[in-house]
């Protein structure tokens, strides 16, 4: 059972980079708009797309 | 949401307008509206106008056309194309930095409440702006608050620029003055988000150490184990004591310090006293304390705030008169070189004397004198007052008037800010914050549990030091653990946050559920006339006196479209007159103001004020008229009236007749007292009925009220309402258009769902009581609890269980029994999907 003591912190920090994500999360700003990004699922373009296109206009 | 892009109520409007018209004209490809001609065609596709063509063009030669795909005819109608300069204001510097959220060399970030924001169609196009516009970088729409933030690079687009590709797209920014203030904050601040995500961190991890124990798994309770896991749990419920609790600790300490006790002083009780056993155990080794309720408290209490944060993000509760300001005017340039030319500046930018040029349609920013044109002034929203005054040059116009006629123009008399519209912002009530975070059913509630709680701790803790001195200390903070009000804290923030959702969808917008205590303790209602109880367009007009011939009223109808007093124009809208084309206006007339006069076929017709026809030697056959009334006469002989009244809101007089009931009624008018006898009549003999009102005597009329102890509620609609809805203890805004502007308040209502009005107040009392309800149920299990923990018992186990399980049943009872009796309130319908607000 002495196992436990090490799955036991390893659990606690793999938790603490999910609440790592919730954090980074919560700080860009994804908690503020929740209507939006439901709207912008229904246009076919990937957030990708819209990253290259930009890179493309800023590289031209 | 995804039903709001359908159907968005604009959409089907104009659904049914271009139905109507399908079998005359196409749709316009771009807009919907019902193409005029056929003067705007590409391939297959027509258009109504040059404007909604150009645009098509260039959303097509931009490889845009994405844009038709996501909805049908997602544009805005754009009859005219808008130059650049019209936004050249913005580029001075005094705008822009105010206006910008982000400014550096390279790259800039300003935020643009873009009203025509409709579909999910708008929100691709506008977060696509780079594609159209060389140097604007990435683009941001938020949906709810119907505002685009852009990113652009200031060496390669100016800030106007940007904004007036905005414009050319149909998306033009809506650039009020109150848009240079800071901008407001999303309704749960990110600190409270990340307070909750710790606490249910730790929450989760805890119990994970805690249940071997509850279980009584006798492999993982050996010393080695309970060692770790307490010294775990202590290392994992710091930051939850330290960081997740902190508003708690200040909150307690702030009303220590004011000497009152607010639900946040047994809640930091119980966190200490959970705490400081919890340690005290871990390090003497004796256990492994109370974490995980420790946790389980926060999160809870947490997930309680987060929820009442509930917020209509489209809808802004504090806006004052610079939301209902232009941020810029066209002014008449006066250096000698280009006289007379327009230029366009911000408000921030004029001064006393400045010459200023005002359109149909548009705001008298600041007292002016009036030196060309003629003014025809809408004070309707501004002072109350129902019907259009006119002005003649070197008059005074007060700001906020809205001029509906022809061009005019101004020169200034007094800064924006010390205009007579804007004084009433320096009262006292706008001064202070209204403390509504205070006195509060929980609040009242919690002193006597208080004081109740330390008793019986200490008198546990003295009955037990009698024989045993350590039992003693256990029984005493087992009692402030077990009677820590997490339930009683929980009950109020979701009654009330369930309640505000609940109403949100039936049309009501609170505020906070703050809004329905006070609510529940209104005694007095006061209304505001203007706006708010009546309408003023779509009176009915009738004709009093002899009957007329149909060449008559023809005649009268032609001669009355000659006037743009908007009298005459009711006047000519009732009379909708079958064939036969209308005669021809000789000598025509118009004394402004007063009245017409021209020759129809041969016979002169007046129609005017009954002063107007007296002084023009026409005997009239009353001398008292009640409301408005035009009059008319005939070579020179009188023959009778059209009476336009002020139109009352369906349902009113239910409405109030029901309020009556228990509340004490008042109306507040800043119109005339023509309509006296009719609204005595509506409102009964008891009430305070005062006409010609300014709104410091408003405001003023509620502090009265106010002062004999009574509890006011104040319906108005217009900024002369501000004051008086500021003072009241509930003040609530009739808009006839969710989203539009209106003064601030603490509810916003559609106008059409006023006549709910004494049912959303009864509502308010039946949340009151289910919260009482709440407290109860609670307060058994604190009962229970206590009577363990006074007898020096109380286990990590019992308080692992009792102290979840009574915030669940509080919780499920608070939002279960709203939703239940919610329905049966008689609120009214739920709205559309199309209507709702997140």
């Amino acid at each position: 059972m002495s196992v436990i003591l090490l799955l036991i912190p390893f659990s606690i920090v793999i938790a603490a980079g999910f609440l790592g994500a919730f954090f980074w999360a919560v700080r860009s700003g994804q908690y503020e708009d929740t209507a939006t990004p439901s709207m912008r699922l229904l246009t076919d373009e990937t957030a990708k797309v819209r990253r290259d296109n930009l890179d493309q206009e800023r590289g031209s | 949401m995804i039903a709001a892009l359908s159907q968005h109520p604009l959409r089907d409007a104009r659904n049914v307008d271009s139905a109507g018209a399908a079998a005359l004209a196409v749709a316009c490809f771009h807009c919907g509206t019902p193409c005029p001609d056929r003067n705007h065609v590409r391939g297959e596709r027509s258009f109504c106008c040059l404007g909604c063509q150009t645009v098509h063009e260039l959303l097509q030669d931009q490889g845009l056309g994405h844009y038709y795909d996501l909805g049908a005819t997602p544009g805005r109608r754009q009859p005219v194309l808008t130059g650049e300069d019209r936004y050249a204001f913005l580029d001075d510097p005094s705008v822009r930095d105010r206006l910008l959220d982000f400014a550096s060399d390279e790259t800039q970030r300003v935020t643009f409440h873009v009203p025509a924001i409709h579909c999910v169609a708008c929100v691709w196009l506008l977060e696509n702006l780079f594609r159209l516009q060389p140097g604007v970088g990435s683009s941001t729409v938020n949906f709810a608050r119907r505002e685009v933030s852009i990113q652009f690079d200031p060496r390669q687009v100016s800030l106007a620029k940007v904004a007036g590709v905005l414009d050319s797209l149909g998306y033009p920014p809506d650039l009020k003055l109150s848009a240079l203030d800071s901008r407001r904050g999303s309704a749960v601040p990110r600190r409270l988000w990340l307070q909750l995500g710790v606490a249910g961190f730790v929450f989760g991890n805890t119990m994970l150490f805690s249940l071997p124990g509850y279980f009584g798994l006798d492999a993982f309770s050996g010393p080695a184990f309970q060692k770790m896991f307490g010294v775990l749990s202590l290392l994992l419920g710091l930051p939850v004591v330290l960081f997740s609790a902190a508003d708690y600790w200040r909150a307690a300490w702030y009303s220590l310090q004011q000497r009152r006790l607010s639900i946040e002083v047994p809640i930091a009780l119980g966190i200490a006293a959970l705490f400081a056993q919890s340690a005290y155990e871990v390090l003497s080794g004796y256990g492994e304390g109370y974490f995980d309720s420790l946790a389980g408290l926060l999160f809870f209490l947490l997930s309680g705030r987060v929820f009442q944060q509930k917020a209509f993000d489209r809808l802004t509760f504090d806006r004052d008169y610079k939301a209902f300001f232009p941020l810029s005017v066209i002014r008449l340039n006066r250096a000698e070189a280009s006289a007379g030319t327009e230029e366009r500046v911000s408000l921030a930018q004029l001064n006393v004397g400045d010459q200023l040029r005002i359109r149909h349609g548009e705001l008298v920013p600041a007292d002016s004198r009036l030196i060309r044109g003629e003014a025809s002034m809408d004070y309707s929203f501004v002072t109350g007052e129902a019907d259009p005054v006119q002005r003649r040059v070197n008059e005074v116009l007060y700001a906020g008037g809205c001029q509906t006629g022809g061009t005019i123009d101004l020169e200034i008399l007094k800064p924006v800010s010390q205009s007579y519209l804007a004084s009433l912002w320096n009262q006292e009530a706008f001064r202070k914050e209204k403390d509504d975070t205070f006195d509060t059913l929980t609040n009242r509630y919690s002193v006597r549990f208080t004081w109740l709680i330390l008793l019986i701790a200490a008198g546990a803790a003295a009955f037990w030091t009698w024989s045993d001195p350590a039992r003693g200390v256990r029984a005493f903070v087992g009692v402030l653990i077990v009677a820590c009000p997490c339930a009683l804290a929980l009950a109020a923030p979701f009654t009330l946050g369930t309640a505000v959702r609940v109403l949100g969808r039936r049309g009501f917008f609170l505020r906070n559920g703050q809004v329905l205590e006070a609510l529940a303790r209104i005694d007095s209602v006061v209304f505001d006339k203007t706006g708010t109880l009546t309408v003023t367009t779509g009176g009915e007009v009738k004709f009093t006196g002899p009957q007329l011939s149909p060449e008559d009223l023809r005649a009268i109808r032609a001669l009355a479209s000659q006037s743009s007093h908007p009298l005459a124009r009711r006047v000519v809208v009732s009379l909708t007159l079958d064939s036969g084309d209308a005669p021809e206006v000789e000598e025509f007339c118009e004394s402004l103001g007063q009245g017409v006069t021209g020759r129809i076929q041969g016979r002169e017709w007046w129609l005017g004020s009954p002063e107007w026809l007296r002084e023009a030697g026409v005997e009239l056959t009353a001398t008292v008229f009640e409301g408005s009334s035009v009059h008319v006469a005939r070579d020179g002989r009188y023959c009778g009236r059209f009476s336009v009244a002020n139109s009352l809101r369906p349902e009113t007089d239910q409405l109030l007749k029901g309020l009556a009931n228990d509340c004490e009624l008042s109306l507040l008018s800043g119109d005339n007292d023509r309509e006296a006898a009719r609204f005595r009549t509506l409102f009964g003999l008891p009430a305070t009925l005062e006409f010609n009102q300014s709104p410091a005597r408003k405001l003023e009329f509620i502090r009265s009220l106010q002062d004999q102890g009574r509890s006011v509620m104040m319906v108005g609609d217009g900024l002369n309402d501000a004051g008086a809805l500021r003072q009241s203890q509930v003040g609530v805004a009739v808009v006839e258009q969710i989203g539009a502007f209106s003064p601030a308040s603490d509810i916003i209502l559609e106008a059409g769902r006023l006549p709910r009005l004494g049912a959303l107040r009864t509502f308010a009392g039946t949340t009151m009581t289910l919260i009482r309800a709440s407290f109860v149920i609670s307060t058994l299990y604190n009962v229970i609890g206590l009577s363990i923990a006074a007898s020096g018992n109380l286990s990590p186990v019992v308080c692992a269980i009792l102290m979840p399980l009574s915030s669940v049943t509080v919780v499920a009872f608070a939002v279960g029994a709203v939703h239940w009796f919610g329905r049966r309130a008689g609120l009214g319908p739920v709205l559309g999907a199309g209507e709702q607000l997140s």
